[in-house]
């Protein structure tokens, strides 16, 4: 009965632990949905989320045009903002009768063209118009401004074209948008959810199945095995990083095909990039599940780890450039901040290799310091 | 003198710094060839010594030698000789029995022919080979425990630590267990077996036994045992109520303990206390006394100081109580022409049927209790006792059949007989986060009460159960019999009619479920019904009538000493509660196959 015990720890027995325990994770994978739908499913109901549900873009803008006096070269205007495919007009004689609309949000923005618009016109003297915002959405209310000046200068143009005289602006300011020429915001959101969409992910995964191991006292057993720390990380970290791996391709996938998004760089370029954020993320699920032993607890921990830095301080929606200083510090050791950035050079530029390495670089330090963090706190015992 | 495979000496585990100990300088040795039980109630700390032996806890101070090795420095090679299967068996549940197996022979290096070898063996001694495709998700407790142990027994340690492996297990694959234990130890394997039933202690070797993280006693649990003969007697033919009559005598001076055991007393008596007289013990004139054998729970007791003389104020406050469901009587007397209605009869199941798909989890099942009685559901488990606790609560709804509680129909008006029965569930319901008194004004809301009568029902509960100290304290954080009574209280809270008790005392010291009972008891005199299920025999000697129940159907009904005649052989003594549910279950099972 008793055998006299095997006290080698060779790398073949070592090897042939870590094999048993993959395997062993990938039939849980295979047979608990849970972990399937998270790495298939949940990214791309994500990113129909953010992909058509979210748009920075003002493509109907609802402006309100108060014309004083009705003249020819009112109509005029009037008609080339409404062949535009941004506005959506709605005409008044006064501005007052726009007032309210604009206060309770019906409208974007007033134009105000006075009563002496069209003989300040006919004197050239400076244009006569006036433009009303709304300062509680900065955003929108600089999109306005910016479609109606747009207008207001391509219509002054054609003017002086049909009257045959050459108007003289002392400056010709000509806009070249480069990567997304169009401007359309999706073009960026959709390569930073990606981003956003992984890093859940990644912690999820993680975070569920090492608290699962605790939760269902299946930890206990297997400490009382001969497996060692390393063996049980990397049989974790492993099949969830092919996962990951599979949910990226999934995103991708779904970004090129379905949302037209170019995918200017190379495959290489972006399996690098994810693979290198990929252990971040996972090792972030890691601690999650170190610090509590509990699924729900494990998985809130993960979230709010992940998703709200990634929303904040990863540049995907707020622009970091205009935040104070301490705070752009601190992005930068949030993993996403360089995937983000990685990710929307990859799609929208193309390989920019000193931006990529540095991000590469970033990402990797920080998977190893994290790794070395997870490593540090994985217990072999149960105190 | 055997060999010795663990030693303790002076071990130490504290969990924080400045509570109390989980095992305080503890000195022990557990040998090889036996069987060692390690004995106590819950929180006793048998866990927390399990594990520290299992290398999987580091004693805060002390040390412990495992074959020879440090349990902290030489932890892998402990890991590699020492089978351990932990509360909850530690299997993964998506897997099949064999990739199980695979997983932990892989894992402890298990290979070529020894693999192949180990395999087959443990799969015959554990009656698993049939079953190696199935996934270890859906296999019955027993038979998850028997994988759990084949997979701890992989590498043929000469140790095996086996944490409360009878938990939640029917007494008949309890006793399987115990069958492949002994099979062990007759190989020379020491066995360590982690317990809080106490009839247990009795079939091991050695105990240690357990409390507050000391030792109470370590050696021969029949010696312990044998230390109180003379001092454990039976009262039997008692006439009138067996419940009053071991009210009183517990306020005996001399009397260090005594439960129920069907219809008879079991009463110990204090060390040197002169010899007992029936006739001193109001049990009517035809009352007879005689010593028995004593068990070692007897010893227990006696070792934790017997059980408390306090006489609960509740009995006198039940005493006074009204007779059942006056306190709802207003809104009741539209009930009293429902046809099933009878002053004597408090439940009535009748045909009552419960599907679930093709599987039909309750057959026909039909009893009815008495007024006053106390009904207890056994069987082992998945056999339907739960579905069958549900439906009666109105917490499940019958596929057919009839159901009345205190006369109203369950299924007709669920809410109005839901608000003549206290439901106990088994684990703790409350919420921890409120204090004692925020509970039972919370609970008292909920049952519909209002204003003065509400403030009455709160008044009376803290009165009866002695809250008054407790108030302020947080339902978590009482000790585990206050949490039992604080449950108690808000399961009567309105006064019901009929209780329902689900496994009450699972895991509950003995000196704890014996005050349990006491207030039970004092409730049963006072007029409520109560109906239990339970997997403690201890428990199930309370009761008055028991049902059997077994794949979904009553296979018999009888007091607990029907019982255990129906099932005595000529050439023996009266068998246990536990033989009588083996060998009932048997003799069933016989049957269907002939049939």
């Amino acid at each position: 009965m008793t055998a006299p015990v095997d006290d080698t720890n060779t790398l073949a027995v070592r090897w042939r632990r870590l094999r048993a325990l993959m395997k062993k994770e990938w039939l849980q994978i295979l047979r608990d949905p849970s972990a399937l739908i998270v790495a298939l499913v949940l990214p791309l109901f994500l990113l129909f989320v953010f992909g058509y549900g979210v748009s920075l873009d003002a493509s109907s803008v609802r402006l309100g045009l108060a014309i004083e006096s009705p003249t020819s070269e009112t109509s005029w205007f009037q008609a080339s903002l409404e062949n535009t495919p941004f506005f959506r007009i709605k005409t008044a004689r006064n501005r007052a009768a726009l007032d309210d609309e604009m206060m309770t949000g019906h409208l974007d923005g007033i134009v105000v063209l006075a009563g002496d618009f069209s003989q300040k016109l006919a004197r050239g003297e400076t244009a006569p118009v006036q433009i009303i915002t709304d300062g509680s959405d900065p955003n929108t209310a600089g999109l306005v401004s910016g479609y109606v000046q747009g207008a207001w200068q391509s219509w002054l143009a054609q003017r002086a074209l049909s009257s045959g005289a050459v108007m003289a602006l002392p400056i010709r300011i000509e806009a070249q948008v480069w990567f997304n020429p169009e401007l359309k915001s999706r073009r960026f959101l959709v390569p930073g959810s990606i981003a956003l969409i992984q890093m859940l992910i990644g912690t999820l995964l993680t975070a569920l199945v090492v608290a699962r191991e605790w939760e269902r006292g299946t930890i206990e057993s297997l400490l009382a095995t001969p497996t060692g720390v390393a063996e049980f990380l990397i049989s974790k970290l492993v099949p969830n990083f092919m996962l990951g791996m599979a949910a990226m391709a999934v995103s991708v996938t779904a970004a090129v095909f379905l949302f037209d998004i170019p995918l200017r760089g190379s495959l290489l370029a972006l399996v690098a990039l994810t693979a290198a954020f990929q252990a971040c993320a996972l090792s972030v699920g890691l601690l999650a599940s170190t610090v509590s032993h509990s699924q729900f607890v494990a998985t809130q921990i993960a979230m709010f780890a992940s998703f709200l830095p990634g929303f904040f301080l990863s540049g995907f929606i707020f622009d970091l450039s205009g935040t104070p200083l301490a705070i752009r510090l601190l992005s930068y050791i949030i993993p996403a901040r360089h995937y983000v950035q990685g990710l929307q050079t990859i799609f929208l530029a193309g390989d920019v290799p000193g931006l990529l390495l540095r991000c590469m670089a970033a990402l990797m330090g920080l998977a190893c310091v994290l790794l070395v963090v997870v490593v540090r706190n994985t217990r072999t015992r149960l105190d | 003198m055997k060999e010795a495979l663990v030693t303790l000496h002076g071990v130490t585990k504290r969990f924080t710094p400045q509570g109390a100990p989980a095992i305080a300088a503890l000195t022990a040795s557990i040998s090889a060839g036996q069987v060692t039980g390690l004995v106590g109630t819950d929180g006793a700390g048998k866990t927390t010594l399990m594990r520290l032996m299992a290398g999987l806890l580091a004693p805060s101070d002390g040390r412990i030698e495992v074959l020879g090795l440090d349990s902290l420095k030489d932890n892998a090679a402990l890991h590699r000789r020492v089978g351990y299967m932990p509360q909850r068996f530690g299997l993964y549940e998506e897997l099949t029995v064999q990739e199980n197996l695979d997983l932990h022979a892989d894992l402890r290096n298990v290979t070529g022919a020894e693999r192949k070898a180990s395999f087959q063996r443990l799969l015959e001694f554990t009656g698993l080979a049939p079953f190696t495709r199935r996934y270890a998700g859906r296999l019955s407790g027993g038979m998850k425990q028997k994988l759990g142990l084949a997979c701890a027994l992989l590498s043929s340690p000469r140790l095996m630590l086996l944490d409360e492996p009878s938990v939640g297990v029917d007494p008949i694959s309890r006793r399987e267990l115990w069958r492949m234990v002994y099979e062990l130890t007759a190989r020379g394997v020491g066995v360590v077996w982690s317990t809080s039933y106490l009839d247990e202690a009795e079939k091991c070797a050695e105990v240690i036994v357990l409390n507050a993280g000391q030792a109470l006693y370590q050696g021969d649990p029949r010696v312990m045992s044998r230390d109180m003969a003379g001092r454990v007697f039976l009262l039997s033919d008692i006439a009138g109520d067996r419940r009053s009559v071991l009210a009183d005598v517990l306020q005996r001076a001399d009397i260090e303990d005594g439960v129920i055991q069907g219809a008879q007393l079991r009463l110990v008596t204090k060390a040197g206390a002169v010899a007992m007289d029936a006739g001193s013990l109001n049990a009517g004139a035809s009352a007879t006394l005689a010593a028995t054998e004593p068990r070692f729970e007897d010893a227990f007791v006696a070792r934790l100081g017997g059980i408390p003389k306090s006489r609960p104020v509740f009995e006198t406050r039940m005493a006074e109580k009204q007779a059942p469901g006056d306190a709802l009587e207003s809104d009741s007397d539209s009930d009293s022409d429902s046809e099933t209605y009878s002053r004597e009869v408090a439940v009535v199941a009748d045909g009552l049927t419960k599907r679930f798909g093709d599987f039909t989890a309750a057959d026909h099942i039909s009893f009815s209790i008495k007024r006053g009685e106390i009904f207890g559901l056994l069987g082992p488990n998945g056999a339907g006792k739960s579905t069958i606790f549900k439906m009666l609560c109105g917490l499940l709804r019958a596929t057919s059949g009839k159901a009345t509680v205190d006369g109203v129909d369950l299924f007709r008006s669920p809410s109005k007989a839901r608000s003549h029965l206290g439901y106990m569930a088994q684990k703790f319901s409350l919420y921890g986060d409120l204090s004692v008194l925020q509970n039972l004004e919370f609970f008292s809301g909920v049952y519909g009460l209002r204003g003065e009568r509400r403030q009455a029902a709160v008044r009376r509960a803290i009165e009866a159960f002695n809250f008054a100290p407790h108030l302020d304290v947080n339902a978590g954080d009482l000790p585990l019999g206050y949490k039992q009574r604080l449950s108690l209280a808000c399961a009567i809270m309105h006064q019901p009619a009929v209780l329902f008790l689900d496994e009450p005392t699972s895991g509950v010291d003995p000196i704890t479920r014996r005050e349990f009972w006491g207030y039970i008891n004092a409730m049963v005199r006072g007029g409520v019904t109560v109906m239990v299920t339970t997997h403690f025999m201890d428990e199930a000697e309370y009761c008055d009538r028991l049902a059997l129940i077994y794949g979904g159907k009553t296979i018999t009904t009888g007091t607990p000493d029907e019982l255990k005649a129906s099932v005595q052989r000529p050439d023996e003594g009266v068998p246990t509660l536990e033989e009588a549910f083996i060998r009932l279950i048997e003799t069933h099972d016989l049957d269907q196959e002939a049939a």
